[in-house]
């Protein structure tokens, strides 16, 4: 278990002047589930973005299984639209807003990448969904649209749509963090049985105790870098970092104020 | 007191169903070639690449903001001479009202396009859609819907403006009105009927334009 399926090296992003990754370096073990947290701000979308290419990094080389992009900085030098979709196509991603198609059912959601990326037939691409369904719950949804769906469910469908690509790794970022809190639970419920199955895994999340519980190792980003890192229940237990220790003290073991206040989404 | 009398126009009945079908034979044409550079010019302008995006922006500025009436004059007079090369009176009319309409329909596509929540392309990105793939199977699908009300409100514009392609005498409605009234000197039931026509061809779809927008709305 000590084979890397993610290996980032020196990945370095700014925005116009704001330096938001400062070099980060880090690798996640196969079958391993990383926390990867920090306050608002600290790069984890951003990190998170650049390890799928959803944000091309300015420098620095990413490694998803057997697929490594490199970048020099030359604009030039970048590689195909091809290219980088087929090692996005590798890499699930969970969004906080779910992002689900709206025009398409819950089934077609979860058959669209499969079809039009994998280009499978689609009977095929149907008996998989359904069965991805069933792995989050929700085979009885499959033929409503989204926005009849709870956000909770709504989240689940998101999962099971990055779970169609067969991807090696799963990204989430901050998947629970839009959720009223009595739908968090389904979620994460359906996080962990992913972990269990033996999914590669890095979620960024303000739940530090569901991150202390899931994950085999945490990180904590702190202005572009990462501050420290280590076994899951060392870092949250007993930081060695003051940075570490500022940030996790504000917590207390509760959830910070969600950013959006809760929707109810009814047919 | 003015005697009206419409008895007269049944005589020309011919004349008037050839000028009809001119008409929205010029329509079709009009708004097919329109939607086409539409598309590409409201797609092209959303290119960061200022090679892609400046010529296509002059170009609806352009059209946009001439009228439509000297367009098609340039187009017929000017361009050949100036480009060297025969162009017939439809072919002309056609490509300025195309082009004319094109602009319109392409910032009612722009505008549709950037309407998407940007969440939207992404997560199709994250799934490993090329941007052909991502235009054509999430974005475009969800702007068609908010656009097809002001595509369908350009497209009825579109069919009154082919009512200018009888400067050009060419024989659409309005041209064959003119005819009529040449030879009969009863140009108000002539004008009223054409503008019955009108009416009678355009009130279905402006009905249709009114219960699609009640439809996006919800
Ligand atoms: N597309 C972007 N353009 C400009 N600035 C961005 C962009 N994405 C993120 N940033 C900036 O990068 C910094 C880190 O953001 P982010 O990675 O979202 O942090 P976190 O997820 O840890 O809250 C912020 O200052 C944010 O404003
Ligand atoms: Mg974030």
């Amino acid at each position: 278990m000590t084979e890397a399926m993610i290996e980032i090296d020196g990945l370095h992003k700014q925005f116009g002047d704001n330096v938001v990754l400062k070099g980060i370096s880090m690798r996640v073990a196969k079958g391993t589930v990383v926390a990867l947290i920090g306050s608002s701000g600290s790069g984890k979308s951003t990190l998170l973005r650049c390890i799928n290419l959803l944000t091309i990094p300015d420098a620095g080389s990413v490694r998803v299984g057997s697929h490594v992009m490199t970048y020099s900085g030359d604009s030039t030098q970048l590689p195909k639209d091809r290219e980088q979709a087929a090692f996005r196509a590798n890499t699930g991603m969970v969004f906080q807003h779910f992002n689900l198609f709206p025009h398409m059912t819950v089934l077609h959601n979860v058959m669209e990448g499969m079809v039009t990326v994998l280009r499978k037939p689609r009977a095929q691409a149907e008996q998989e969904a359904i069965a991805l369904l069933e792995k989050v719950g929700l085979r009885d949804k499959a033929g409503e649209f989204p926005h009849c769906l709870s956000g909770g469910q709504k989240q689940r469908v998101a999962i099971a749509r990055a779970l169609a690509m067969q991807p090696q790794v799963m990204l989430f970022d901050e998947a629970t963090s839009a959720l009223d809190p009595e739908l968090v639970g389904e979620v994460q419920a359906v996080m962990r049985a992913l972990a269990d199955d033996g999914m590669t895994m890095i979620i960024v999340t303000h739940e530090i105790s569901f991150a202390r519980e899931l994950a085999d190792e945490v990180v904590f980003m702190g202005d572009g870098v990462v501050v420290e890192s280590g076994p899951a229940k060392d870092v949250i237990d007993n930081p060695r970092q003051s940075a570490t220790r500022l940030f996790l003290s504000r917590f207390n073991g509760k959830s910070p104020g969600r950013d959006e206040s809760p929707r109810v989404n009814r047919c | 007191m003015y005697q009206w009398n419409f008895a007269f126009l049944v005589d020309f009945r011919g004349l008037l169903l050839s000028g009809v079908l001119y008409t929205l034979g010029y329509t079709v044409l009009c708004i097919v070639l329109g939607l086409l550079f539409g598309l590409i010019a409201g797609i092209g302008q959303l290119s960061p690449s200022k090679w892609i995006n400046s010529p296509l922006k002059a170009y609806v500025e352009i059209f946009r903001c001439t009228p439509v009436l000297i367009q098609l004059i340039w187009f017929y007079y000017a361009l050949p001479s100036l480009l060297g090369i025969e162009m017939s009176a439809s072919t002309a009319a056609i490509l300025a009202l195309s082009l004319y309409g094109g602009a319109f329909y392409s910032e009612i596509i722009r505008g549709g396009i950037i309407s998407i929540d940007p969440g939207q392309p992404e997560a199709a990105r994250a799934l490993g859609m090329t941007k052909f793939q991502i235009m054509h199977r999430v974005v475009l699908p969800q702007a068609l819907r908010r656009m097809t009300p002001p595509l369908l409100n350009q497209s009825i514009m579109q069919l009154k403006n082919t009512s200018l392609v009888s400067v050009l005498a060419l024989p659409d409605l309005v041209y064959q009105g003119q005819l009529i009234v040449h030879e009969t000197y009863r140009p108000l039931e002539t004008y009223t009927l054409i503008a019955l026509i009108y009416l009678a061809i355009l009130l279905p779809t402006t009905t249709l334009v009114k219960r699609l927008e009640t439809r996006t709305a919800l």
